[in-house]
């Protein structure tokens, strides 16, 4: 087990560049949704927060299956992207990475809407009468206090999306190149007579990388915690 | 200039507050539960009153009727709460700076260096906030608040989770921003001996309802009408003028308008003035002058009135020279020395029974 094969290089790539893409456009959306269940009343509350937390229970292939109507060529969402926008995601690393956002979406709102709840009210009403508007508030209190939470729950999302399967294949296929990602590919091998030792070096490597990405997530959060609380100077 | 008047319910609780205050320091008293503390809420614009307005400085923060809710932030109103609530991922000087950052060049009247000079802050300004004691948090948070340059300042029982001497502490900084940044501060207290340290003013809550508004002098002699649990604490306060200080006995002299009074020795220099407190249940009274008596001041007083309407103990109003002393002895007392009004009596106060602190 030696250096990578540039087609190892560049399924490693590929995912990598699956899960940050998911990652980096579903954050602000969890952080408002986490902050929308974490902090307001209102009608239709626990229905959005079941949806949120759909993809958690459902068969992946399910969530695959459903992004195909959707987003598809021909699907309700698809066709407008097409049209609209020229963004076609059926059967593109970036509906590989729309799949790994969704599924990864519920373990990233869970973790922010814990931390963004355990942020003491009265602090944010505290600044407010100092002269603080909500959105200055969220931004200079809220935020700063639930980072371990934010950073967790990306973390936990960035390592779903590594190791997504079922929606991804559904959804956009396995196409070397485009959408096969590690899980993909690892898949591929042991479907093809000999192909045992590659599954095992690329295993081998995801282990490596969501231990990686573990190993950063912890970091992260013991130096906020650390940096939130006593110091000693 | 505060003006309130409001109704709000919170669950089963009912509020109905009226009063309007223009002192240096507005006290509103009451036992935990009474509803001072939604008061102020509604000051800062962080409690929603049902009806009524609020003015403060002449500018209106809340007419239900004309449908004005001024937000917190607009409003210029600065809040120390009890549990001083500092932003524990900022340092001492970010928390401090916080509000100031906010307000416009033309709404400042404070300096950073003035309020850390004011309040002692200059060691604690790199200092994270979990690593300061209370009374150090408390003062960060008083800073705070005023470096957003509030035009009132509200203090929710800001000595309640304190010990004794960092409450003194406190109380010496609280007097110093009355008397030398002369902001208007609403003081929020279950403690009759700071009130009669610090405020001017006394509004007493008791069950959501503000029963009694008037100065701290009158309101602290009538605490056993307004609220009869706290009849132990009545009494009246004296402002005095410090004489003399003897150190072999370590016994400070006062004078005021009536006499002097000899107390136990106070840190306070010659000439300074002090508001005495003294508790009616520590004055008693007597016909001569007793001989071979510890009691350190007899002063002759004339009786001005005998409450005697109600409870097995009577209150007997005093006038010593211009100033008022209040007496709690019996209805036996009464009985046995013949008191009635404008009797010439000598009334005994107990030196030690003299707090100089107007702590608890």
């Amino acid at each position: 087990m030696h250096a990578l094969s540039a087609d190892e290089i560049g399924i490693v790539e590929l995912s990598l560049r699956v899960a940050l893409v998911s990652v980096a456009f579903s954050l602000p959306v969890a952080v408002g949704v986490a902050y929308l269940l974490a902090r307001s009343r209102f009608p239709g509350k626990l229905l959005i927060d079941a949806v949120v937390h759909l993809p958690l229970v459902l068969p992946p292939v399910v969530v695959g299956f459903a992004l195909l109507l959707l987003f598809g060529r021909n699907g309700p969402i698809g066709r407008v992207l097409d049209q609209w926008f020229g963004v076609v995601l059926a059967f593109r690393w970036t509906g590989a990475a729309l799949a790994s956002a969704l599924m990864g979406f519920p373990l990233m709102v869970r973790a922010i809407r814990l931390s963004i709840e355990a942020v003491d009210r009265r602090l944010e009403v505290a600044a407010r009468t100092l002269g603080a508007s909500r959105a200055w508030v969220f931004a200079s209190v809220t935020l700063p206090l639930a980072l371990p939470g934010i950073i967790t729950g990306t973390l936990l999302s960035f390592a779903r999306g590594l190791g997504e399967f079922g929606a991804t294949i559904t959804f956009v296929s396995n196409i070397p190149g485009e959408t096969q990602t590690l899980p993909l590919a690892i898949y591929t091998y042991t479907q093809v007579p000999g192909g045992d030792p590659q599954a095992l070096r690329l295993s081998v490597i995801a282990v490596v990388l969501s231990l990686v990405s573990l190993a950063v997530s912890e970091w992260l959060t013991r130096r906020t915690a650390r940096a939130q609380s006593d110091d000693r100077r | 200039m505060i003006d309130v008047d409001i109704a709000l319910s919170r669950g089963a609780f009912h509020l109905v507050a009226t009063f309007a205050a223009d002192a240096r320091v507005v006290a509103l008293f009451g036992r935990s539960g009474s509803g001072k503390t939604t008061i102020i809420d509604a000051i800062a614009g962080i409690a929603k009153p049902s009806r009524g307005s609020i003015r403060v400085g002449g500018d209106v923060m809340f007419d239900a009727a004309a449908g004005i809710d001024v937000p917190p932030e607009r409003r210029r109103i600065g809040y120390v709460f009890q549990d001083a609530l500092l932003f524990p991922h900022l340092d001492v000087h970010a928390n401090l700076l916080y509000g100031q950052r906010l307000r416009s060049a033309d709404e400042r009247f404070i300096a950073e260096d003035r309020v850390v000079e004011l309040l002692g802050l200059g060691a604690l300004l790199h200092r994270r906030v979990r690593t300061l004691s209370g009374g150090e948090q408390q003062r960060v948070a008083i800073g705070r608040a005023l470096l957003a340059q509030p035009r009132v300042l509200l203090m929710d029982e800001p000595l309640a989770s304190l010990d004794v001497a960092r409450r003194v502490e406190i109380l010496d900084y609280v007097e110093r921003l009355r008397d030398e940044v002369r902001i208007p501060i609403v003081y929020v207290t279950h403690s009759v001996a700071e009130i009669a340290r610090l405020a001017d003013t006394v509004v007493v809550v008791s069950g959501g309802r503000c029963v009694a508004v008037g100065p701290a002098h009158d309101v602290i002699g009538r605490l056993d009408i307004v609220s009869p649990v706290d009849r132990h604490e009545a009494g009246s306060l004296v402002d005095t003028r410090v004489v003399s200080h003897d150190a072999e006995t370590q016994v400070t002299t006062l004078a005021f308008d009536g006499g002097v009074l000899h107390v136990p020795a106070i840190d306070a220099r010659v000439g300074q003035s002090l508001r005495a407190r003294i508790r009616s249940r520590d004055v008693s009274l007597a016909l001569q002058r007793p001989a071979g008596i510890s009691i350190l001041n007899m002063l002759p007083a004339r009786i001005v009135a005998v409450n005697a309407e109600r409870d097995p103990v009577v209150e007997v109003q005093l006038a010593v020279g211009g100033a008022r002393f209040t007496a709690a002895v019996t209805r036996r007392s009464l009985r046995d020395l013949d008191l009635h009004p404008g009797l010439e009596v000598l009334a005994l106060v107990k030196a030690v029974s003299f707090d100089p602190y107007g702590v608890d």
